[in-house]
């Protein structure tokens, strides 16, 4: 399998050009075609990653183009990086796949939603197999392509509609800085292919601050994909998508994309002068795994918490690879992946049965929907770092790296945990405790009566991923043999900072169920202690507001000039040239006045001036 | 010589006179009678360039036949009713110019060039010698010049013919 | 002391009111008079030339006279047309000649 790895994204492509041409008239609305491409293309990828465990590799090449004299070669690499990230990609994928069934159902566009799902599988598989920017880059743009269209989804929504303009612009910013970078880097190395680059690199092709220039370009790209700080604006407003495209796209696989390419790009890092590329790379992650947390705590959205949660998550594993830690970093990508994704899936499971986002509006839900919230409870608790959950593990490892490397990271990280455990707490004592406090009907009956677990279709793939949650812990010591990177060692266990890191997590935990369950500190009265602070909060820092006032206004301006320019200018051209057109026709029509004394006037006039002419030569 | 010059220049001022009375009158009938005067000016400076024969037929045919044909044309058309035409059309300052230019042009050419001379006299009785041209080397200018005339002739019969 | 020169400029002179004649006047039988002023112009060219510079041959007085003949056939003409035209438009004035103008 590892040889042909190259037909695993070609089976959920194959689903979408069935999807886009038979669409509704396929089986099950289409539906069972997307879920056995990407079941098969999940099943490939397991077989693949158990081959690469095996050690089995695959560099397969092809040159396609002539360059001038040297060829343009691309093609796939299967090694444990791309190995990993196929398994996981397929089994995520595929799980909510199945569970789209049951949310999306009654949907009028059922079939174009699974359409798109499968091209956005078949372009993330594509770009995990990439062995070279070109592919990487093309792969980048579909899933972006994707990205735009899930999240519009529902279009008639003019709040959708934005919110994807919105994400593609965003992240369109990002992939131009990508795009820069490997434009410097093939034209110093004069190849597209990652390992010819690092060994042009390494021979001194390109260095200095050129280097690190063009290695803090490329992480521009995975600044924008990845939602980190200041290219975050799109990920919050991106949950105006379908539940299962924000667990699929904007939790597990694309924004991780960003990830992956640090990681693939990894020597780009590495071998610039000082590591400075490498202290950008870590810094950006810590400061957004610490706003972001920060920002979750005062959304009442339960989607928007979850998105505020997955940019602060990202940020850990971005400076999880900027401190060293390039096996801790992808671990928790792929823990991060199972267990966000169950929490969204969970999430949307919420919503179908209570029909609102707001958490205000919810609670008491344990009892309504155990499966819901006992799968939920495994994802948060794996989400703060709390043993023996495999978040905890991954976070861990992160946080280990850090403190070996930049204590100041590893306080920012440290108290990101304890954020991070008081907003999902608040998420869970919102949610699933108390009574639920929704749904005012008519005539005052009890709207929980109507409150029921989701289907089936829903809720297994809640199961399974809870139990890859617990699972996926305890595979830390063979995932670090699998994935690691020549000369960069994962620093030794410090048992001081696991205890500290757990007990973090418990005060956080207990400091949300004070704030919100059993209101010892009314969240009121925070509220208007730190009214500042939270009004900062709730405007998001006032990011937004300076995007729109500086590009937006501007952009305005621009507009404007541009148009005022076509119109007068341009068109005042063309407009110009028949003007003259008009008058020189007005003058010159005295030539021809049909009477005999204007034209032998003309005649003799015209003997008078050659004679003259050629008189003064 | 000097009777020749005084000829000369007398017979051009009356030329240049009388020809700017034939161009400029306001009165048709006016300029066809300055005709006369400036067609016998041109005469005389036949005789004194020694070509009497062309002095003579000058008189008869221009003098003569064509002044006496514009008058009966002024007479059969407009003199007849008494009409006054605008002489003067909108050209005038700009042909005025371009005439004033082009006689500037050739009078600076003429006085430039040196002309050479040719050799040999001319004949004394100069029309024996033209009818010996004409029937001779010049024969066939000769007749041309007569079917010339024919056509001319005949067509200028029918173009002012009556129409029955 | 009379030279070539002398009679050419008298001529270029009588040529140019010619010119003048057939530029500006708005009669066509004034027209037909500036004619006939440029061809005696042309004529007193010849003969002088003749008498200057080639006196040898009788050419020069030749094509004047040749000249006059033909002068003579145009006015002729013309003048037959200037009849004709009256005789349609009541008119002379070649400024109201105008039927075959657009």
């Amino acid at each position: 399998m590892t040889q042909v790895a190259w037909i695993i994204p070609l089976l959920p492509l194959a689903a979408f050009v069935a999807l886009v041409f038979w669409g509704d008239r396929l089986p099950g609305r289409g539906a069972f075609v997307s879920i056995a491409g990407i079941v098969l293309a999940g099943l490939a990828g397991i077989k693949v990653l158990l081959e690469v465990l095996g050690g089995a590799r695959a560099d397969l090449t092809y040159q396609w183009v002539m360059l001038g004299s040297k060829p343009l070669t691309v093609g796939f690499v299967v090694d444990p990086l791309s190995a990993v990230m196929l398994a996981m990609v397929g089994i995520v994928a595929s799980l909510i796949t199945i569970y789209s069934v049951g949310y999306m159902s009654g949907d009028p566009r059922f079939a174009r939603f699974f359409a798109y799902l499968s091209l956005f599988q078949c372009s993330m598989l594509f770009l995990v197999l990439a062995d070279n920017f070109l592919f990487i880059y093309a792969g980048w743009e579909l899933v972006g392509l994707c990205s735009y269209l899930l999240i519009g989804f529902w279009f008639e929504r003019p709040t959708a509609a934005r919110a994807a303009v919105k994400a593609f612009i965003t992240t369109r910013v990002g992939d131009f800085s990508l795009m820069i970078g490997i434009l410097i880097l093939f034209l110093h190395t004069g190849t597209l292919a990652f390992a010819e680059v690092f060994k042009g690199i390494e021979a001194g092709q390109i260095g200095g601050p050129l280097l690190t220039a063009a290695a803090v370009l490329v992480f521009g790209g995975a600044v924008g994909k990845s939602a980190q700080i200041p290219l975050h604006v799109w990920l919050p407003d991106a949950m105006e998508g379908p539940t299962p495209v924000s667990a699929l796209i904007h939790a597990a696989t694309m924004v991780a994309a960003g990830v992956y390419l640090v990681a693939r790009t990894y020597p780009l890092f590495l071998l610039s002068t000082g590591h400075q590329a490498l202290w950008v790379v870590a810094y950006i992650g810590g400061l957004t795994a610490l706003v972001a947390a920060t920002m979750g705590v005062v959304e009442d959205d339960i989607k928007r918490v979850l998105a505020y949660s997955t940019m602060s998550q990202l940020g850990y594993m971005i400076m999880g690879l900027g401190v060293l830690g390039y096996t801790a970093g992808m671990f928790h990508l792929i823990t991060h992946a199972f267990f966000k994704a169950l929490l969204f899936l969970g999430a949307g499971s919420v919503i179908h049965a209570v029909a609102t986002n707001n958490m205000k509006e919810m609670g008491g839900l344990a009892r309504a929907m155990p499966v819901t919230f006992w799968t939920f409870l495994v994802a948060t608790l794996a989400l703060t770092g709390i043993p023996p959950f495999s978040g905890f593990f991954s976070k861990d490892a992160i946080l280990l790296a850090a403190y070996s490397q930049d204590k100041l990271l590893w306080g920012i990280g440290t108290i990101g945990a304890f954020i991070t455990a008081l907003y999902m707490g608040r998420l869970l004592w919102y949610t699933f405790a108390g009574s639920f406090r929704g749904g005012a009907g008519a005539g005052g009956h009890d709207a929980s009566a109507h409150l029921h677990e989701s289907p089936a279709v829903m809720t297994v793939p809640l199961v399974i991923l809870a139990a890859c949650t617990v699972v996926l812990g305890f595979l830390e010591h063979p995932f670090e043999r699998l994935v690691h990177f020549e000369g960069v060692e994962a620093p030794a266990s410090n048992s001081g900072l696991l205890l500290l890191s757990v007990l973090v997590a418990v005060a956080g935990w207990a400091a949300a169920g004070a704030i919100y369950r059993w209101r010892i500190i009314p969240s009121t009265l925070l509220r208007t202690q730190f009214r500042t602070l939270y009004t900062l909060l709730v405007h998001k820092y006032y990011v937004d507001d300076l995007y729109g006032w500086v590009f937006l206004k501007a952009g305005g301006v621009v507009v404007w000039a541009a148009g005022a320019f076509d119109r007068y200018i341009v068109d005042g051209l063309v407009n110009a040239t028949g003007w003259i057109a008009g008058q020189m026709g007005l003058f010159l029509r005295y030539l021809q006045t049909g009477r005999e004394e204007n034209y032998l006037l003309l005649i003799f006039l015209s003997v008078v001036v050659i004679v003259l002419v050629r008189f003064v030569r | 010589m000097i009777g020749e010059a005084i000829a000369f220049y007398l017979l051009a001022a009356a030329m240049l006179g009388f020809g700017v009375v034939v161009v400029t009158s306001p009165n048709i009938v006016h300029s066809a009678v300055a005709l006369v005067p400036v067609f016998l000016g041109v005469t005389g400076l036949y005789i004194l360039l020694n070509a009497e024969f062309v002095a003579g037929i000058q008189v008869l045919i221009y003098a003569g036949a064509i002044t006496v044909l514009i008058l009966f044309v002024i007479m059969l058309t407009v003199g007849g009713t008494g009409l006054r035409i605008p002489e003067r059309n909108e050209q005038g300052p700009i042909g005025f110019a371009v005439a004033a230019a082009l006689a500037a042009m050739l009078a600076i050419g003429v006085t430039h060039t040196a002309w050479g001379r040719g050799g040999g006299a001319l004949p004394a009785y100069t029309p024996g010698a033209i009818g010996q041209s004409f029937l001779g080397p010049n024969l066939l200018v000769f007749e041309g010049t007569s079917v010339v005339l024919l056509v001319s002739l005949i067509g200028a019969i029918i173009i002012a013919r009556k129409e029955e | 002391m009379i030279t070539l020169t002398h009679y050419l400029v008298l001529s270029a002179l009588v040529f140019a009111l010619g010119v003048y004649a057939v530029l500006t006047r708005r009669n066509g039988v004034a027209i037909l008079m500036g004619i006939e002023l440029m061809l005696n112009a042309a004529n007193i060219n010849l003969v002088a030339f003749n008498k200057y510079t080639a006196p040898g041959a009788m050419q020069g007085q030749i094509f004047a006279l040749v000249v006059i003949t033909l002068a003579a056939c145009e006015a002729a003409v013309g003048l037959a047309l200037m009849l004709a035209v009256y005789r349609s438009v009541e008119t002379i004035d070649v400024d109201e000649i105008n039927l075959m103008k657009w």
